[in-house]
Formats: structure tokens, sequence, C-alpha cells
């Protein structure tokens, strides 16, 4: 079994059979551990097995196709699909703006060693920063800026913060990428007479992709995380952060509803970085050795 | 023994006695003092514009707060964001150990048995995308809102990817000029393992951590958000918020920024103590 | 010579005279199949190295030598034709440690010292602590390294490091050192340096030793016997024996006629024909 599709086949087979042994271990769990957990040092280290803490894993999937609400109207599945596209949305647009200011940075720091010596150190800092205790300032300071006649509302703030994750990698990424390239190289280029714009163009931009699509991957990840705290902190409606801390409020009586947004999390994650992967994809001649970010 | 046909030790190889070769990435005088100076230049002009603009345009403390004002809060409350900042800083502390122990553990074995690297792939990939924070909730009901045990994993697991996917990587790396070393000298699997597998991992290991030091720190503050018993710098700052006091809610968050810091260079310092010898993932 | 390499040679002296040979190699192949067709690297190779013999292993691209020395030292399988290795399987002989390799690329471990590096297989086999830190010390100033014992490899220049790894090879007294191009990346001098250096440990260990190289000098200056092999299928053109006077190998021997008489008789046996008008060096 050595074609790449039997490789294949068999390397999503296993997957498969990775989550099912995950499922299963779950329900062996529940069957056999103690309803109020295993207690080591004072310190409650395995869960809570009562149907209350710990759904059966056929509760939760049946969860999905009952109403969200109430008795009647859509089942949950499609609300918490709603707010996955939702979410995706505003994931994209914060990743796009992420990724132009992370570029922006890159080049900028690779322009200037000064820029990079100034601005790296904060650059890194920047990310230390909880972002829940940031998104309510974003949304204050957003309310004071109109774009035009697009008034500055609550899913900008969102998309801001999404950016502030997703620029990081990016801007990180692509400096290495941009540094990449040879002593060599760049001495090839010099005698070619090629300023610092021509280099760039030739060089050491194919020889950043490399380190781009990895850097765009976490990127993605990175902004979808972004956009469900920041949810979850300014309180959106419609997104999939908002669906986490409703139906987590509703746990008491309802414990396999809060299982549902992180199955759409899940996904919105992986479509965001499935997109990157296309992407990837297009830029495959450049990408002869790529680099683990 | 007779003088070898090797020159006097002072001239071998044209190096002076005593002096090895000196590594290639010693930094010139006049590069460290731009890498020291120029970011805290930055950093204080950037305050200093903050501090006037807050000033001179009377901004209200409700949309950002002065400089001065966070610093006289923060040093009127040391001791309570000290104490918020321990309390944390024991949860990610924690997490960090548990999720780096459990990746390492996970990323031998997988690099092993290539079968457990398979299995394992789905749920990797899902933890690597998704929002670490949005199992807080269901975490909570799991293990109780009166334990600190769902803020602990939940920084565990953030730590867990970044750490496993590293050392995984790591633990490939060997060169085939070792490898063919171990095999000569008849090594067994677990001697190979221990004299080559493992150091040829370490410093990828290191970078891993450095990755998810900070997220260790953020991952516990943020799962302070979802509920849970009080204590903790996440709880401060939303206390603090909900009653207007924003210069105070914002010295939390500068005792936050610290923690991840002290976190990040901690784990910084180990990693470039783990690469001192060889080349590591960083560049 | 030191009371160590006095014990070295009295081992080895004490040793029953074995006929058989350190190496034994009949009709040897090796094809190398791949999506591209098949390669054959070696076809029907014979070769003998007696006890304590030098023999060089010199062609050009492609010709099989560093096969054959892989094979040798069971880091690779023959397709065909017998291999014995002090008359054991090649695989025996590995588990045994009865030979010790030395690679073109140094090969030390980064994250250990000289001496460490030195130690890695004692420590494998399990030589006791005493046992082995003598050994290391000797080995370390056989190869003039003392003050760098507790160095690491990114300290050391090339040459250097290169000497590690010899003294590394030796580091269990082996009876057969197999070595690929270990000189290749050094320059000239350190070069010559590292030759006058292998052939006097050579001489005062008497090992066998397998030595794949580029360089004619550097075949004849260390070897007995000099194996031309030439590629497409790999085989074995011709053997030269080597007879220079004397049996110290330094650098008075490089100016001698002989030496270059038998330069000339390697690159012969290369490039298949004498090269037109050859009558020999002048004298000067």
């Amino acid at each position: 079994m050595s074609s790449p599709l039997a490789r294949r086949l068999r390397a999503y087979g296993l997957g498969l059979l990775g989550l099912v042994v995950l499922g299963v271990v779950w329900e062996v769990y529940k069957a056999l551990g103690p309803a109020v957990g295993v207690e080591v040092g004072g310190r409650v280290v395995l869960p809570r097995t009562s149907d209350r803490a710990m759904p059966h894993l056929t509760d939760i999937a049946g969860r999905l196709v009952q109403p969200a609400l109430g008795r009647s109207g859509d089942p949950l599945w499609q609300v918490v699909g709603h707010a996955c596209l939702f979410s995706l949305r505003i994931a994209a647009i914060g990743w796009v703006v992420g990724v132009v200011v992370g570029m922006a940075l890159a080049l900028l720091m690779q322009r200037f060693r000064l820029a990079e010596a100034a601005v790296l150190p904060w650059v890194v800092l920047s990310q230390t920063v909880p972002l829940i205790a940031i998104a309510p300032l974003v949304r204050r300071w957003g309310s004071q800026i109109h774009l035009g006649s697009h008034a500055w509302d609550s899913q900008d703030s969102v998309a801001v913060i999404a950016a502030y994750l997703a620029f990081f990698p990016v801007a990180v990424g692509m400096l290495r990428g941009l540094k990449a390239p040879d002593a060599t190289h760049l001495d090839l280029m010099r005698t070619y007479g090629s300023g610092w714009r021509t280099t760039l163009l030739r060089l050491r931009l194919p020889a950043s992709v490399p380190y781009l699509i990895p850097a765009l991957r976490l990127a993605a990840a990175a902004a979808v995380i972004g956009t469900v705290v920041a949810e979850v902190s300014i309180g959106l409606r419609g997104g999939i952060g908002r669906l986490v801390i409703e139906y987590a409020q509703a746990a008491g009586g309802d414990p396999a509803k809060p299982w549902a947004p992180i199955i759409g999390a899940v996904l919105v994650g992986l479509v965001a970085a499935g997109f990157v992967a296309l992407i990837g994809l297009f830029l495959k001649p450049y990408r002869r050795s790529e680099v683990a970010a | 023994m007779s003088a070898t046909s090797v020159d006097a030790p002072a001239e071998v190889d044209s190096v002076p006695v005593g002096a090895p070769t000196v590594p290639a990435r010693v930094l010139a005088p006049g590069r460290s003092v731009r890498t020291v100076v120029a970011p805290i230049v930055f950093g204080v002009v950037f305050i200093g514009l903050w501090q006037l603009v807050v000033a001179g345009f009377h901004i209200d403390p409700y949309v950002v707060p002065a400089p001065s004002a966070i610093l006289a809060e923060l040093v009127d409350n040391l001791g309570s964001v000290t104490s918020g900042a321990a309390h944390t800083g024991l949860n990610a502390l924690l997490g960090l150990v548990v999720g780096t122990v459990v990746a390492v553990v996970a990323a031998v074995l997988s690099s092993v048995l290539r079968i457990l690297d398979l299995l394992a792939a789905p749920v990797v990939a899902a933890l690597s995308v998704m929002p670490i924070v949005a199992l807080a909730p269901v975490l909570y009901t799991l293990y109780g809102a009166s334990v600190e045990t769902a803020r602990v994993l939940v920084a565990a697991l953030a730590v867990l990817i970044p750490v496993y996917v590293n050392t995984l990587r790591g633990l490939r790396q060997t060169r085939p000029v070792h490898r063919d070393l171990m095999r000569a000298y008849a090594a067994s699997s677990l001697q190979q393992q221990w004299a080559l597998t493992l150091p040829t991992a370490a410093p990828y290991l290191f970078t891993g951590l450095r990755i998810a030091s900070s997220l260790a720190v953020i991952s516990a503050l943020v799962a302070e958000y979802f509920g849970g018993p009080i204590g903790g710098l996440g709880k401060s700052i939303t206390s603090a918020a909900s009653s207007s006091d924003y210069p105070l809610a914002w010295a939390y968050v500068l005792g936050a920024i610290v923690l991840g810091l002290v976190f990040y260079c901690v784990a910084l310092l180990a990693e470039v103590l783990a690469t001192r010898h060889q080349p590591g993932a960083r560049t | 010579m030191t009371s160590s390499t006095e014990a070295l040679r009295q081992a080895q002296g004490t040793e029953e005279v074995h006929d058989t040979a350190a190496v034994h190699v009949a009709g040897l192949d090796r094809v190398f199949t791949s999506k591209q067709g098949s390669v054959d690297a070696l076809s029907g190779v014979d070769l003998d190295v007696a006890p304590g013999e030098f023999v060089s292993l010199i062609g050009p691209s492609g010709c099989g030598k560093s096969t054959l020395l892989r094979i040798v030292a069971d880091l690779d399988a023959p397709t065909g034709g017998t291999l014995e290795v002090f008359g054991k399987s090649a695989r025996q002989a590995r588990l045994d440690q009865d030979y010790g390799i030395a690679f073109q690329q140094a090969g030390l471990l980064p994250w250990r010292t000289v001496a460490r590096n030195i130690e890695l297989p004692l420590a494998l086999h399990k030589v006791g602590k005493t046992e082995r830190k003598a050994r290391v010390e000797e080995l370390v100033e056989l190869i003039g390294l003392t003050e760098f014992a507790g160095s690491y490899p990114d300290q050391l220049s090339g040459g250097m490091q290169q000497r590690v790894a010899i003294a590394r090879a030796l580091a269990e007294r082996p009876r057969l050192l197999l070595m690929d191009e270990p000189f290749g990346a050094l320059d000239e001098m350190t070069r010559e340096r590292m030759q006058n250096e292998l052939a006097r440990i050579c001489r005062e260990t008497g090992a066998a030793v397998v030595f794949v190289t580029h360089s004619i000098p550097e075949a004849v200056f260390l070897s007995d016997r000099v194996v031309v092999m030439s590629p497409r299928p790999g085989r074995i053109v011709s053997v030269v024996p080597v007879r220079l006077p004397g049996t110290t190998r330094d650098d008075a021997l490089r100016e001698d006629t002989s030496f270059f008489a038998a330069v000339a008789a390697v690159r012969e046996a290369l490039h298949g024909t004498p090269p037109a008008g050859a009558r020999g060096v002048e004298n000067r």
C-alpha cells in the first residue's frame, strides 16, 4: 500500500479511527467514572460524570437537530450554522486587514534595521495584552470614528481585534522570509545594480513565500480566535462567541447545548485553515522549501 | 610522546592557544546598542505622546486613561495586582507544566509509532484552529465552577498544541550522518533516542515553549471571564471596569502584560541556552 | 612510543595470526532501483584487505566507492555476492563493533564537548567510567587537542572537528577503520597535515584501513594498495600496489621520485591509457 492515494486514505481512515477512539474513551469514562469527578491532592483532575455535567455523545448529537429555543423554531444546528457564517465573515475581514498590516510592518522592518530594532519588541509585547481587555476599548474608540457614510459598529470592533491577533504571525513570519535569501543571492542582485525595490520583487518576496504560507495559516487561526473572544467580550449578537456565552448560561438545564457552538467554532477554524491551504496551492512553485512557522 | 607532526598548540590551524574559534553569532558592539536602545526610545516616545494627548485634549478616562493615572492606580493597588497576577500566574504555570509534559510524551510516542501520529491528527488540527477559551464554559460544567481546574486545562490545551507540533518536528530532524553513526555503533533504539533523537529535539521543544508561554497566561486569564471562582487578574479587570474605575482596570491589564512578559522572557532565556551549541528551530 | 601505544601493539601482536582477511568481498553487486530506472552502483566487485593493510578506493563520481564502504559497514546491503569482515557477516562485525568509521562530515554531536564526543562509542558500549576517562585523555592527546577537550564542535575549525571524528573512530581500538573521504572538506595544507597524522596513527595501531578518496596523492601517500574504480557499472578497474622507500610516511616522502611515479601509475590506471609522451618525472 504505497501509492499516494492509498496512503492518503489510510491517513484519513486512521484520523477517523482516532476520533472514534476519543468517543469511546468519553463514554467509557462516563460509564465508569465517579459522579463527582476524581480528586488528586485537593485538585479535581478528572471530570464529573453525571448527565448534567457530562452529556452522552448521542445527547450532544441529538440536541443539534432539536429547536434552539423553546419547542419550535430553527433547529440548533441551523442557528449555530448561521452564527458560524457570521463569525467567519468578520474573521475573514480581520484576517485581510491583519495580513496587510503585518506585511506592511514586515517590509518596514526589513527596509530599516532601526525600525526592526525599535518596533519588533513592541510587536511581540502587543500579543501579551489580553484581548478581552482591549475589546471594549476598541468599541469605545470606534464609536467616535465615522468612515464616510459607514458608522462604526460592533462588528468592526470585532474585526479590529481579529486583525490585532492576525497581524503578529504575518509580521514575524514575513520578516523572517524577507531576510531569508542567501548572502550569495543578495550579492548577485547587487552586482546587477538592483536597488531595494527590485531586489524585493525579484528575490526577497519569492524567497519569503515558504515562510509566508505557514504564517498565513497561523493568522487565520488567530483571526478566528480573536473574533470569538471579542464577540464574547463585546457581546456581539449573531456570532459564535455570543452563543458560547448564552448557551453556557443555560447549561444547567440543557447540558448538551453548549457543545454545539464549540463544534461550530472548530468548523469555522477548519474552514479558515482550509482556505489558506488553497492559497498555498496556487503559490506552489515558490514553496519548494517550506519552513514551518 | 614524540613531537607530533601537528604544529605545536600555538599554531594549530592558525588558532591561538586557549582561544576556541569565536562563534559567528557574536554581535558587533554597534548592533547591540541599537537593539537595546531603539525599542526603549520608541516606547518612551509612545508613552510620552499618549500622556500629552490625554492631558492636552482632556480625554475622559472612560475612553482612555493617561499613563500617569494608570501608574498611580498601580502603585496604590500593588498588593492586589500582584496577588491577582500570582493567582492567574499559578494557573498559567500549572497549565504550562501539564501541557508541556503531555505534549512531549505524546510527541515522543508519535515519533516512534507513526500510527499514533495519524490517530491524533484530527484532534491536533481541531485544537490548533479553534479558540481554546471557547471550551471554558463546558470545562466549568465538567469540573465545577468552584475549582480552578477548568482554567488550568484551558491553559494546558493552549500550550499542548505548539509544544507537541514543535517537539514532533524536532524529533524528526536527526541528521543522516548521525543516524549512520548510531547504526555503526549498533546502538539500541533506546540508546539512539537518548543519545541522538532527544537532544536533537530539545531546541525545538524550547521554541515551542517560548511560543506557548505567553499563550498560557492569556488563556488562563481569558478563561476567568467565562466563570469560575473569584481571584485572578481577569476577574479584577471585569470588576474594575464594571465599577467604571478605568485606570484601575488598566492597572490590572498592565499587571497581565508584565506577567505574560515574565513567562515569555524566561522561556526565551531557556531557548537561548538550549540552542547555544546547535542550530534549533529559530533562524 | 607511549606505554599505551606499546600496550596496543602488544595486544595486537599476541592475537593468533589469522589468515582471515580483514575484509573479503567476492562478486559483490549493488543495484539501486528507482522511478527513473535502475543503477548498477556496484557490479562484480572482488577485493581482499589483509589485516593491517591500508587500502584506498579511488575513482570518479558514481564509481561506487562510497557504496562499497557503506556495504562493508553494514549501513547498506548488497543485492548479490558475498562479503565477510574478519570472517563474519558484515552485520555480525557491526554488532561486535569490529570497525570504527569516519565520515566526510565529521558528524560530531553538537551538544557534546570534544571529550564527550570521543567518549560516545565507549559510553554506548558500557565501558566503565574510569576506563573511559583514561582512554579519552589518551586519544585527545593523540590528536593534539588537549586544550580543547571541553570545547564544543561549533567552536572548532573543520580540521579540528575531523580530528575529533578520527579519535572517536579509534576509541575502541578497532582492527578495521572505514573512512569515507574524511579530509574532503579541508584545505590542502590541513589535508597534508592530517594525512601525516593518520599515517602515523595507523602505523602505531596496526589497524586495517579502507579509505575512500578523490585525491590521487592522498591515496598514494597513505596506502599499501590503491584500488581504482570506474562507474556505470561501478567496478574495480585495477589495483595499484604502492611501493615507497622506508616505512615512514612524512613530508619528505612527498618529494620523492618514487612517490611521483606511484602517483603517475595511479593516474594512468584512472584514465585507462598512459598519457602521451610520459617518461616519468624529471629529476630536479
